[in-house]
């Protein structure tokens, strides 16, 4: 399993090798060198990363260097006003809500966020939301459907918070509305998992019209290591269980729960997260425009029939 | 030693004893650890007679329990499970499904039923504990779907009688998907003006908890059942404390506003009834 999570050593070493030669005096020889460690990084990541087992596309979805929903907001969006609070507990920094401009239309952000450093990581929770998260996101939808501001929902959780507290003020009561309010929201709903979509926490702001995934994200039922501590007693066979359960976006496209998936750059969204951010929104906009002119009724049909549809019997 | 715990923190409870009585002459009520004549718990409703204690009613026993003089049609029995994923742990999915339909003699973990209640035209729908912990897969969310459309096109209320354990990991992101499909679905009925009552019973977790079970227009829940969106053990571990007494009852949700109305085996289908006709359009 080390060797596993392993798999961008390669990598790293190549950049090492390149920060290195970076700090040596100029020269034609310093360019030629550092032009021909570049273009080996590329081919090696694009190798890597083309190969990557469930499991190790798991970690890079978790890696901590992705681009976060705020970070998606900074760079496709202006004028971003943070709203704050379910109006009946509190705010939960573990959901970010809020409207902003992205390109010719207001849009209602609302998104999994995770903490960069220790104490940010501690604020947000660990991107994992308490009730309050889910309701403000809810309280936020509705304000979308009153004004008419299409939603963005940016999907990037291990799950919703497992916690005492949490059960107390119904969590579970919280996701649960939102699935029934977002299936009937009359604006379009554009969803992206952008990380890790951690079953029924990231469910919660999921429903929509249009469900992207970025190349490397997963989305899964519940945590791999969930899954082998329950099927094997064995949280280390987690491995097994991310690929038992088909977590990757090309599985999520293939089994009719993702409708697109959004390349990354070569060496994963943390190598490069300019251009990753680039790409949603380039498909954000694709997808806005076309579900943007669709009358209501239409657009909820299409909605009901899209989950109506998922699933597999005889 | 006097001053030691005399309650041993309860074990998980066991399907295979808890689910079903298990065949023989006595056995051991699991709250207040009376020997019990097995006949006798199965004629008060699975109910212990000494303290109450609520064993888990199979869902045929349920549908019996609930509809007027015990008369239903069974619908959508032919929705049966598939393998999408070809999913193997330690045994392959397909084998599980095929124990499992041995075992209790149905295809998978849900029962719904059309029939009358108090006179009032029903579809009812039952989880079923015994099939593989009750878990939601792509057959449980369709006949879900379905119970909630047939009660729209009959313009007659839904009712939902949950005891799972969540999503079945077996199915993988299709079950999670089962969430949505059943809340839009009740979404429609809603819509539409027509009652949904969930009854909750043990255990209710997971995404069912976090869908359908979540979203009656009233929520009744029978005696101690555990209703969580985390199971006990993963809350423990999370927060490294052990939880308090009561912690996920039934009793403790309707103190924390999420269950309206607790009541015993006994009493459900009077209570249920009683609810409906409140809610139903007047005749």
């Amino acid at each position: 399993m080390a060797s596993d999570a392993n798999f961008e050593e390669p990598l790293r070493r190549i950049r090492e090798r390149i920060s290195e030669l970076e700090g040596y005096p100029e020269s034609p020889q310093r360019a030629r060198e550092i032009g021909k460690q570049r273009e080996k990084l590329d081919k090696l990541a694009e190798e890597i990363y083309r190969k990557l087992s469930p499991w190790q596309k798991t970690l890079v979805a978790r890696h901590p260097s992705r681009p976060f929903c705020l970070d998606y907001v900074r760079l496709l969006t202006t004028d971003f006003v943070e709203w704050h609070g379910d109006r009946a507990f509190g705010d939960d920094p573990a959901i970010v809500a809020g409207f902003a401009v992205f390109g010719k239309r207001v849009v209602a952000i609302v998104g999994h966020q995770k903490g960069r450093d220790t104490k940010e990581k501690i604020r947000r929770n660990f991107g994992m939301p308490r009730p309050e998260g889910y309701r403000k996101a809810l309280r936020i939808m509705k304000l979308a459907e009153k004004f008419q501001r299409p939603v963005l929902s940016f999907i990037d959780t291990q799950g919703a918070y497992p916690g005492l507290d949490s059960e107390e003020r119904g969590v579970a009561e919280a996701i649960a509305r939102n699935l029934l309010v977002m299936s009937q929201l009359r604006v379009p709903i554009i969803a992206t998992v952008i990380g890790e979509g951690g079953s029924g926490g990231a469910l919660g702001i999921g429903v929509a019209d249009t469900v992207l995934m970025l190349e490397h994200s997963v989305y899964s039922v519940i945590s791999p290591e969930g899954c082998a501590a329950i099927l094997w007693k064995d949280q280390a066979r987690a491995q097994e269980a991310a690929e038992a359960m088909r977590v990757t976006a090309a599985d999520c496209k293939a089994l009719g729960v993702a409708d697109e998936v959004v390349a990354e750059p070569p060496g994963g969204a943390h190598a490069d997260p300019v251009a990753t951010i680039d790409n949603v929104g380039r498909a954000l906009r694709v997808h806005l425009d076309r579900l943007a002119p669709m009358p209501v009724d239409a657009l909820l049909e299409g909605r009901y029939n899209k989950f109506r549809r998922m699933g597999a019997f005889a | 030693m006097w001053f030691k715990k005399d309650k041993a923190p309860r074990a998980p409870r066991d399907p295979r004893t808890s689910s079903s009585i298990q065949e023989g002459l006595f056995l051991k009520c699991e709250e207040c650890k009376e020997t019990l004549f097995a006949r006798e718990v199965e004629r008060n409703r699975r109910v212990c007679p000494k303290c109450g204690y609520h064993f888990r009613l199979p869902a045929d026993e349920r549908l019996r329990l609930l509809f007027d003089d015990e008369r239903y049609d069974i619908r959508f029995a032919d929705v049966k499970p598939t393998d999408p994923l070809k999913f193997k742990d330690t045994k392959k999915y397909r084998d599980r499904l095929r124990e499992y339909e041995v075992k209790t003699g149905r295809s998978d973990a849900i029962l719904a039923a059309t029939g009358a209640i108090d006179g009032r035209k029903t579809v009812v729908a039952v989880m079923d504990y015994a099939f593989m912990g009750g878990s939601m897969g792509s057959v449980v969310g369709e006949v879900l779907a379905r119970s909630a459309e047939l009660a729209l096109a009959e313009k007659c209320p839904l009712v939902v009688v949950t005891s799972s354990g969540g999503a079945r990991m077996q199915e993988g992101i299709l079950s999670l998907m089962q969430m949505a499909k059943v809340s839009a679905a009740l979404g429609r009925l809603g819509a539409a003006r027509l009652p949904y009552v969930a009854i909750l019973t043990d255990p209710t977790t997971g995404g069912v908890t976090a869908s359908f079970a979540m979203l009656g227009d009233a929520t009744l829940a029978e005696p101690k059942a555990l209703i969580g969106f985390a199971g006990p053990r993963v809350i423990e571990q999370t927060i490294r404390q052990t939880l308090p007494e009561g912690f996920q009852r039934s009793e403790f949700l309707l103190e924390h506003g999420f269950v309206d109305l607790v009541v015993t085996r006994h009493e459900l289908k009077a209570a249920l009834a009683n609810v409906l006709m409140l809610l139903s359009p007047a005749a």
